[in-house]
């Protein structure tokens, strides 16, 4: 048994009258990827500032790489790299100059901290960038620029809060690649997200963190598992027909059907079945000569995470920092049908 | 044999610290070599303050001590002083600019010396007043004012004026993690910074001033440091009117300087820590 690269236990941090973390646990094995997942405001952001030594915490411990966050924080700074939620580069500086000076600051002698911006520079993209202001740089570009910055230290663990948040779509995908390029070398990576996709996506283990407290961990399937796997969404255009209708679909599922007589909607979870089921579905309704006014198949979304293991919708989210990836993504699946 | 390795410790210690805020003063430094209008904004106005005090003012300054031959003699080392204190002012704002974009995050997540970002930003600014500070000598040069005490005489007000400003970093830097905002912290510089260089001997003799401001413009350290630059520009006749030595205005001066130092520094550093 080795030991986990990040241990925390029972962490709780206070600003002020806000109880940011109440007393968090979670285990982060080598080498692999980890998520944190939470509306903004659920104190993400709190755990990996303590994580990386740049806050203390109130209560708890936690250890990573070995190293005490509190009592041995000089020594945890070696082993770690961060990339925050704002690109935290030097505009005046070229793209070079910025990962020069990230090396010099890791201890780095002269040439190998040159030799390495170097090498990160040509593996992000940047090279003919290498000698221009981060000034002239597109969002994506300052992102991939500041995530290269938080590996030239070469770190055995990598923190990256809120990777994506503020990418378009395109920078978005380009951004996921990287990372999973990252983690292919042996680094203990914990991000932070807001999105469900893009947890089920880069990571291996998943905590679901609200109100500074995790209300639920486990592998994305795991999680998607405990609220119930894909939804089919079926809208009659004769409402009258809903009972018969729903009588005609629920035998596909192991489950219940929500059905509701006043709009016609009929919902389903349908587990990992989501495009026979729905097949399925619409053969039967067809054959009875049902028509339909919408139908859509969606994965869960952090919305119904958390009203799975809530019972609230989630607050804050989606706001304006919010990519317009995702929310396009889920409205094209859930076919316009848009539940507010 | 542990004293050895704790000393040995304490030296690498002490040579990462200056080697990070060495790496760190670059970086500073660059950003005036990347946007030449910064560097050009913060020459004029000094320059322009030399020029409009010299000929608007100059005519008509009564009193002016003996070793200063025209007004311009008096001005340019009251002038010098004054411009160190303000250029000081761009470490509270250089710092918050940082702790706005995150940077700072990124410095303090790194093996990097604790002392570093302060220590090279403070770095940084007085080797850009120093710059500043030439710059306007050469300009009051080309308006008269002569350095009438020798070469090393003129270094050493040249180098008081730029540790002055050195020791208003800190105060600056102080006022800059305690604010954090931007404009703030622009406007709550020069809420004190005018009427402490103004209300001094910086400008014109305060002889001239009422008694209640002659008061505090004779305890004013900026008079001190002004005063003291004289005793190196204008030479012994003015030190002999003054009934000074140049040993004691130093002293006098250093006294000061090492007061803000002793107070802002750690104050700045515990800010830091808490950010």
């Amino acid at each position: 048994m080795t030991e986990p690269t990040i241990v925390v236990e029972g962490i709780k941090k206070r600003f002020g009258n806000v109880l940011a973390l109440d007393g968090v646990d979670l285990e982060v094995e080598p080498a692999s990827v980890f998520g944190l997942l939470g509306p903004n405001g659920a104190g993400k952001t709190t755990m990996v500032r303590i994580l990386t030594t740049l806050l203390s915490p109130d209560e708890g411990h936690a250890r990573v790489a070995g190293h005490d966050v509190v009592h041995d924080a000089e020594g945890l700074r070696h082993e770690i790299g961060l990339a925050g939620q704002t690109a935290a580069v030097d505009e005046n500086l070229t793209g070079f100059e910025n990962l020069e000076m990230v090396g010099r600051l890791y201890h780095l002698p002269r040439a190998e901290a040159r030799k390495r911006a170097g090498q990160v520079l040509e593996r992000f993209g940047l090279t003919d960038a290498a000698n221009r202001t981060a000034r002239t740089y597109s969002g994506g570009m300052r992102r991939r620029l500041d995530l290269g910055a938080s590996l030239v230290g070469r770190p055995q663990v990598l923190f990256l809060d809120e990777p994506t948040t503020g990418l378009d779509p395109r920078s978005r995908l380009g951004m996921w690649d990287l990372i999973r390029e990252l983690v292919k070398d042996g680094t203990t990576l914990l991000l932070t997200t807001q999105y469900l996709e893009e947890a089920d996506v880069l990571t291996d283990r998943i905590a679901v963190i609200d109100l500074g407290t995790v209300i639920a961990a486990g592998t994305a399937d795991e999680l998607k598992t405990q609220i119930g796997g894909e939804v089919l969404e079926l809208r009659l255009s004769d409402r009258a027909r809903t009972p018969e209708a729903a009588g005609a679909v629920i035998g596909l599922v192991p489950g219940g059907a929500k059905v509701d007589n006043n709009t016609g909607q009929i919902t389903l979870p349908v587990g990992g079945n989501g495009p026979a089921i729905l097949t399925e579905a619409i053969r039967r309704l067809d054959a009875a000569g049902m028509t339909l006014d919408d139908v859509a198949l969606h994965r869960p979304t952090l919305d119904d995470v958390f009203l799975a293991l809530t019972g609230r919708e989630t607050e804050g989210l989606e706001t304006e920092s919010a990519p317009a990836g995702p929310r396009r993504e889920r409205r094209r699946r859930r076919g316009g049908e848009g539940r507010t | 044999m542990s004293i050895r390795v704790a000393s040995d410790g304490l030296k690498r210690r002490v040579g990462w610290a200056v080697h990070d805020g060495l790496v760190l003063t670059r970086r500073n430094l660059l950003r005036y070599v990347r946007i030449p209008p910064l560097l050009v904004f913060a020459t004029i106005q000094p320059v322009m303050f030399v020029l409009l005090f010299r000929y608007v003012f100059g005519g008509n300054i009564a009193n002016l001590p003996p070793g200063a031959h025209a007004y311009v003699d008096y001005l340019m080392p009251g002038i010098l002083v004054q411009t160190a204190i303000f250029g000081a002012t761009q470490t509270g704002i250089g710092l918050a600019e940082d702790l706005n974009v995150g940077i700072i995050d990124r410095f303090r997540s790194l093996p990097t010396a604790r002392s570093a970002v302060l220590a090279g930003r403070t770095t940084a600014d007085l080797v850009r007043n120093l710059f500043v500070v030439l710059l306007m000598t050469a300009v009051g040069y080309l308006v008269g004012f002569r350095f009438q005490d020798g070469a090393i005489r003129a270094t050493l007000a040249i180098g008081l004026a730029v540790l002055v400003g050195f020791a208003f970093s800190w105060v600056s830097a102080t006022i800059g993690l305690a604010i954090k905002n931007l404009e703030s912290v622009q406007a709550a510089s020069f809420i004190w910074i005018f009427p402490l260089t103004f209300a001094s001997s910086a400008f014109v003799p305060i002889e001239g001033m009422p008694g209640w401001l002659q008061a505090f413009a004779r305890n004013n350290p900026v008079t001190i440091w002004a005063n003291t630059l004289r005793g190196f520009t204008l030479g012994p006749r003015y030190l002999a009117f003054v009934n000074e030595s140049i040993g004691g205005l130093v002293l006098k001066s250093g006294l000061w300087i090492g007061l803000i130092l002793v107070i802002f520094v750690p104050l700045s550093i515990r800010l830091y820590r808490r950010t």
